[in-house]
């Protein structure tokens, strides 16, 4: 028993480290990433704003007013995507941070600082398309209520997370801590999740789940198309983000050269 | 209650804060890149 246990835990690290750690680090070299994002940024963003167009087009003069809601429910192919991408961005600078802190990837820091604008905005456009929504449907702007609340906790997050990133210079120390910070924070995302399960209040519960939805099909299709566009959107801008801050890294690099020389 | 005007001011919203977005990191992009190209030749 014993030579078979000690056999597990000296082969198992190694295979692990063997079959994860290179697949993340084809990217570890910002020339082979750029040699990947330079072409794959224009295919995201028109892909995305083709399905956008065609999602937004369907649900305002295509599907059918719901029963309860009346035309009102057209609102969701806007929120329900800003909603997703706001917590998105915040997952994706939870993962980032983690592969920063414990693998040091040399991209990560750039891709987590690349995702909090846009994962900022798209939470602010969950906020105000709810509100906003919520007027007609419950009959006020806003409610104190569990989804709303820990949604606007997420965007203060996100301002808190930008505040950091952009303190002080690049030094690694800096760019830790926002790593530590977007970690820590990735707590708030299972509490919106669940936050209508856990407090009954005013947002109504999932409506789409594992199981199915309780959306009728000619209202729920144009969602998804919708989701998806704003998603390759989302990827496109910080693409475009990630290759902005690796050209200012270069052009600073470049100039402290000079100076020293 | 009529819903239009709500209706149209998510979309404006939405529509405009992503494009808006997606054009400002387009131009920060390009801008950066030229100023990396340029320091890059001698």
């Amino acid at each position: 028993m014993l030579p078979c246990v000690g056999r597990l835990v000296w082969t198992a690290p190694p295979k692990l480290i063997y079959w994860s750690v290179p697949p993340m680090h084809i990217f570890a070299n910002p020339n082979r990433f750029l040699g990947i994002a330079r072409p794959l940024t224009p295919w995201l963003g028109w892909s995305g704003g083709v399905l956008v167009a065609v999602a937004l087009g369907a649900g305002l003069f295509y599907t059918p007013p719901d029963y309860l809601q009346g035309e009102s429910v057209r609102i969701l192919y806007v929120h329900v995507p800003s909603a997703w991408l706001g917590m998105a961005g915040w997952g994706a600078i939870a993962v980032c941070s983690l592969m920063q802190l414990v693998w040091r990837h040399p991209l990560a820091a750039v891709a987590a600082r690349a995702s909090a604008v846009p994962g900022a905005l798209f939470a602010a456009l969950a906020l105000a398309t709810g509100s906003i929504w919520g007027r007609p449907t419950w009959g006020t702007w806003w409610e104190w209520d569990g989804r709303l609340t820990s949604m606007l906790v997420l965007f203060f997050l996100y301002l808190g997370y930008i505040a950091l990133a952009n303190a002080g210079d690049e030094r690694a120390s800096s760019s830790r801590v926002a790593a530590i910070f977007g970690l820590v924070g990735a707590v708030n995302l299972p509490i919106i999740h669940y936050s209508v399960l856990w407090w009954r209040t005013l947002h109504q519960g999932q409506s789409i789940t594992l199981r199915g939805s309780t959306i009728d099909g000619s209202i729920l299709w144009p969602l998804p198309i919708a989701t998806l566009g704003f998603t390759l959107l989302f990827a496109a801008i910080v693409l475009m983000r990630m290759r902005a801050m690796l050209a200012e890294a270069k052009v600073e690099a470049r100039l402290r050269r000079m100076a020293t020389q | 209650m009529n819903h239009w005007p709500f209706i149209i001011a998510a979309y404006a919203l939405a529509i405009g804060g992503t494009v808006t977005l997606t054009v400002a990191s387009f131009l920060a992009m390009r801008r950066a890149e030229a100023r990396a190209e340029a320091v890059r030749r001698p």
